[in-house]
This record gives structure tokens, C-alpha cells and sequence, in this order.
């Protein structure tokens, strides 16, 4: 494993809003083609962690490096990392004045410069892929939550990303459709895409990661292949977390 | 344990419709909305028919002043006076000029929803202004100059009008998004504008245009009255453009924006694809709204030399040979002022619906 190339890896990350100390040296490397899920209680940094490695967030201190590429608060470099980092949020965030078709032409056309025809060919490909193709021509607000974040992962699909970050995909969603979506991930991580999720599904986080980190108060304070990370948790904080979330 | 089946829709029942149903919910539910329904119908009896009776039923539409013999509006006022209040000095000869462009102006609006073409609509948008600035002023093509001191009446209000909306639209959305910016020196610029603006009246602004401005051009530029005026009022309607399209910008929520980002749309991009056409459309109704206001606010360039169609029926009262036709003359431009104010806001209304059922 060790000769992998190393597709992620931030060094001693510091962020700050205010004089509040968001994250506290956060350290992690990820290699190519990788699955992590990252999960923790709510305001631990896990989302600001992952929004940090597409820029959505500034950080104060260390460094980030994606796929060779040094992210500094440049706007050419911050595009040229966005165009190979997709990014899934838990609130979808599809374009509501676009088409579904539309949503997913826009970055391949506008950013990636590829004819239109083209672009559509690949976007039904994906729509196909989650298995949405029939609604194409739909606009996001006549799909339910489960159609609409799958919509939203053939969306980043279509620029070909290199890494797909997952915001809390499933958060959002009525409960009969977490399942629908899951799928998707599972089938998309089995592709071999290196893939950040943050996520509180403890099922998909055994199925497809290859490591689990537990964050809490800014930190990452351990992380295990899953197995070892469910059933023999080190830590006082990662027991009780695991307890809260599994006991219900 | 119990299981119940789904049941079949019915109708409602009959006496929840019909006209009688209807008045007796809507006019005659109880004891004080009957009194409130009896006294509005009495209003409208003192003066609704004495109205109608004034403006149309006794009414003198034709012939001369000495044959007037009801008791009515004397509308051969109107008619004897039409072509001034309408072009004011702007020569007979060439009336078909102005004629031509309101007709392009209605032929824009309506065929611009029909065609689907980007590029035709860029070109559209592009072309529009110019034709029209060359058919009205001339000076071009061998069509004759018009002086601007000779444009007046209605079509004077509506090219002040549709130069300001036109012009201040593209100014207001880069303030607004001046405003929002992070970088403070074109934040504090985009603010300070719109704050001044917004802090003194149009007419000390028409004031300054018409006296201030020309202080800036050496003396030997004849800098042109109407386009002083049109400066302006573009930039007093922009500071208000920017304060519409803000309250759009704020309205839309972050996600949109981190959406945008995410996918590597450009800060231009985004805006432009994303985040505007959003923004402008929860904002089509205060849009309209400030440019039914600046229709209207277009009288005071009365105060600056400018016959307007309201200055123009002003001057035409001092016409001694038709004196006292004061009233025919301000409710017919009430009258033009209410049918092109009321068709913007019912203008904007089909585009609102035209947006809302795609989706």
C-alpha cells in the first residue's frame, strides 16, 4: 500500500473563525483511489476538514496538497484543483433554474471547454448510471430528495473528478430514500475514485471504507480500518460516540 | 389490531358553490361586512355615473369650441392639441420617425419571448438602442437631424423613461455586486454611490446634472440638455436598480454559491450562470416597481427645460385662443400616464408567471 501515490495529504492544518480554533493541527493523507469516511459529533470539524481541500474554506496554518498541486489562496490554482475535486453537499445544492440535463452540462461546457453535444452524451451516461435518465428534462424541484442527490453525484461525475468529497450526503433525506443513494456511493467507491465521506451511515462506512477517522473538537483523534474501528475502539470519546449513535 | 381500506374522492357538496353561495360568503357574511358592503356600494354610486357622465356620455368629441353646447368634457381639446402632446416640436414631416420605433419597441417586446436564439437575442439587445437613436435624432443614413431641443410631449417621456430603465439596469446589477464584494476599496465605492444617491431627491440630481456636470467639459463643449437629464436620472435609477437586485443576491442561498464554486465556475461565471438569473427573478416584481417610479418621477425634467408630455399640456393651457381646458388636458395625460404604468405591472406579471411554470 505504502507505494501508492499519495492523492491527499494535509500537514498540521489550523483554522481559525474568529478566535475560535476550529481545526487543531489535522494531519491525514489519502491515497489514490482510497475510501475514508470521516465521522464525529456535530461541530467537531469533520465538514470544515473536507471543505477545506476544495477551498469552500480558507485555513490559516499548514499545508494541503491534492493530487500533486500545492493549495494556496491563488484563484487559477483553486480553480485547477476545483476541476478535479467533486463535491457532494447534504443539502444537494442543484441549480434550480436549470434542467436536470442543464445541471449536469453547465461545468463540463463553461469549465472544462467541452462541446455541448459531447457533454450531453456524457451527462446522460451518468444520469443513466444513477439511473435518473427519464428525468432529464425535469427541473430539481419536481424530483424528490433521494432523485435530487443522485442527480447532484452524476452532476460532479460529469467533470471527471479525480476525488469525490461527500458533505453528510444522506442527512437531508426521508429515511425510505438514504438507501437509494447509498447504492450509488457504493457502486461509484467499488469504481476504484478516491472518495472522502462524511457521513454518519455506519453500515456504508463497514461496506466500502478502507478507514474510518473519528474527529471530535477540531482533531482527528483515531482512525482504523473499520472493522478494528467498530468492534475495538481505543479512545474514551470514540467509545462513547459509537455508543450514542448505535444505541438507538 | 385494525386495517382500514383507502377511501374514493367525492364531490363537495352543492351548497359550498355557486353565485349565491359566493355572495353570501364574500359580501354578506355577517352584520358588519353588509353595512361595509352597503356603504361601498353607495360610494360607488355618487361617483362612478357622474364620472362616466363627464368623460364620456356628455361629452363634445368633435367640431369647434363655439358649438359646444353639453355640459361634459370638451375632448376637441385633446384632439386640436394631440400631435404636440404627443411629439412636441418634433416636425410633422417626420412624425413617422418615433412612430417607427415605438413600432420596433412593441415588435422587440413581444418576438423577444418567442425567440429562443442567444445569439439573435445579443444581437436583438445590441441593435434595438442604436436603431432607435438613429431614427429619432437622425443625422445618420440622410435622415434628417433632429435637434433635441425639438423632442417633447409623450415621446420625450418615453425616451427619458426607457433610457433610464434600459441604462441603469446593467449599472445597478455591477453595483449590487460591487457592494457584496470582498474587496473593500470597490465595496466602499459601491456603497458610498448608492447611499449618496439614495440620500438626496431626483430633482437636485437633475440640478446638478444640468448645472454641476457641464463644470467638468471645457466651455467649448456644447454639452446637449437632454443627455444631461438622461445622466442623471440613469444613475439616480441605478443606485435604486442596486438596492433591488441586492435584496435578489441575498435572498439566494449559500449553497448556490458553494455550488458554483465546487463545480470550478469562475466568480463571473457563477454570477452570470448561477446566481443572477436567480436573483433577478425574485426580483422582477421591486424591478418593476422602480421603473413604474422612475416613469413617473420622469415630470420632474420638466424643471430643467424639458417638455415632457405633463409640461407639454402645461404650456398648450397658455394657448390664449384655448383658454381654461385645463382639467380635459391633465386627466388625458392621468389617463396615458395609468394605461402605460398599469401595462408594465401587468407586463411583468406574464414574465412572472412565464418564469414560475418552468419550474
Amino acid at each position: 500500500m505504502s507505494e501508492q501515490e499519495i492523492m491527499i495529504s494535509m500537514k498540521d492544518v489550523n483554522k481559525w473563525y474568529g478566535d475560535f480554533h476550529v481545526l487543531k493541527d489535522v494531519n491525514l493523507n489519502i491515497k489514490k483511489g482510497e475510501k475514508v469516511v470521516i465521522c464525529g459529533p456535530s461541530g467537531s470539524g469533520k465538514s470544515t476538514t473536507i471543505r477545506c481541500l476544495n477551498h469552500l474554506e480558507k485555513f490559516q496554518e499548514g499545508s494541503i496538497n491534492i493530487n500533486g498541486t500545492e493549495l494556496i489562496d491563488d484563484v487559477k490554482v483553486v480553480r485547477h484543483i476545483r476541476a478535479q475535486v467533486g463535491m457532494v453537499f447534504q443539502h444537494f445544492n442543484l441549480f434550480p433554474h436549470l434542467s436536470v440535463l442543464e445541471n449536469l452540462v453547465l461545468a463540463p461546457t463553461w469549465v472544462h471547454k467541452v462541446p455541448r453535444k459531447e457533454a450531453i452524451k456524457k451527462a446522460m451516461y451518468y444520469l443513466e448510471r444513477v439511473k435518473i435518465a427519464d428525468q432529464a428534462d425535469k427541473y430539481p424541484n419536481q424530483l424528490s430528495g433521494g432523485q435530487q442527490q443522485r442527480v447532484a453525484i452524476a452532476r460532479c461525475l460529469c467533470i471527471n473528478p479525480e476525488i469525490m468529497l461527500f458533505d453528510e450526503p444522506t442527512s437531508a433525506l426521508d429515511p425510505e430514500m438514504v438507501s437509494e443513494v447509498l447504492d450509488v456511493m457504493v457502486e461509484l467507491a467499488d469504481e476504484g475514485i478516491t472518495m472522502i465521506c462524511v457521513t454518519h451511515e455506519m453500515g456504508f462506512a463497514k461496506k466500502v471504507a478502507d478507514r474510518v477517522i473519528f474527529m471530535d473538537a477540531g482533531q482527528v483523534i483515531e482512525e482504523n480500518e473499520p472493522n478494528e474501528f467498530f468492534d475495538n475502539p481505543q479512545s474514551d470519546r470514540l467509545k462513547l460516540f459509537l455508543e450514542q449513535i448505535l444505541s438507538h | 389490531m385494525a386495517i382500514y381500506t383507502i377511501k374514493e374522492a367525492k364531490a363537495a357538496p352543492s351548497n359550498s358553490k355557486g353565485l349565491v353561495f359566493w355572495l353570501r360568503e364574500n359580501l354578506f357574511p355577517d352584520i358588519k361586512n353588509t353595512l361595509l358592503t352597503l356603504v361601498g356600494l353607495y360610494l360607488i354610486s355618487i361617483t362612478i355615473p357622474p364620472l362616466l357622465n363627464w368623460m364620456i356620455f356628455d361629452a363634445t368629441w368633435s367640431g369647434t369650441q363655439d358649438e359646444i353646447v353639453k355640459e361634459g368634457a370638451r375632448w376637441i381639446f385633446i384632439v386640436e392639441k394631440f400631435d404636440q402632446f404627443i411629439y412636441g416640436f418634433y416636425p410633422e414631416a417626420l412624425h413617422w420617425r418615433p412612430n417607427l420605433v415605438l413600432f420596433i419597441t412593441i415588435a422587440f417586446l413581444t418576438s423577444f419571448k418567442v425567440v429562443k436564439n442567444v445569439k439573435v437575442k445579443i444581437a436583438f439587445i445590441l441593435l434595438y438602442p442604436i436603431t432607435c437613436f438613429i431614427l429619432i435624432s437622425g443625422g445618420w443614413f440622410g435622415l434628417e437631424t433632429v435637434e433635441t431641443e425639438k423632442w417633447g410631449g409623450l415621446m420625450l417621456t418615453l425616451v427619458v423613461a426607457a433610457v433610464g430603465i434600459i441604462a441603469s439596469f446593467p449599472i445597478g446589477i455591477v453595483l449590487a455586486l460591487g457592494r457584496q464584494s470582498d474587496m473593500p476599496i470597490v465595496k466602499t465605492l459601491c456603497i458610498g454611490f448608492i447611499e449618496f444617491i439614495r440620500g438626496v431627491p431626483l430633482i437636485t440630481i437633475l440640478f446638478m446634472a444640468s448645472v454641476v456636470l457641464p463644470l467638468f467639459f471645457s466651455d467649448g463643449i456644447d454639452f446637449d440638455k437632454l443627455l444631461r437629464a438622461l445622466i442623471g436620472i440613469t444613475l439616480f435609477q441605478a443606485a435604486y436598480i442596486a438596492e433591488v437586485v441586492r435584496g435578489g443576491l441575498q435572498a439566494i442561498p449559500k449553497g448556490q454559491y458553494e455550488a458554483a464554486k465546487s463545480l470550478g465556475l469562475g466568480y463571473w461565471q457563477g454570477m452570470i450562470l448561477i446566481i443572477l438569473p436567480q436573483a433577478l427573478k425574485i426580483s422582477i416584481p421591486n424591478l418593476v416597481g422602480s421603473f413604474i417610479s422612475l416613469f413617473k418621477d420622469t415630470t420632474l425634467v420638466l424643471i430643467i427645460g424639458l417638455f415632457d408630455i405633463l409640461a407639454m399640456v402645461t404650456l398648450t393651457n397658455s394657448d390664449t385662443n384655448w383658454l381654461g381646458y385645463e382639467i380635459e388636458g391633465y386627466v388625458f395625460v392621468t389617463l396615458i400616464y395609468w394605461v402605460i404604468c398599469f401595462s408594465m405591472s401587468q407586463y411583468s406579471k406574464a414574465i412572472e408567471r412565464k418564469f414560475n411554470t418552468e419550474h
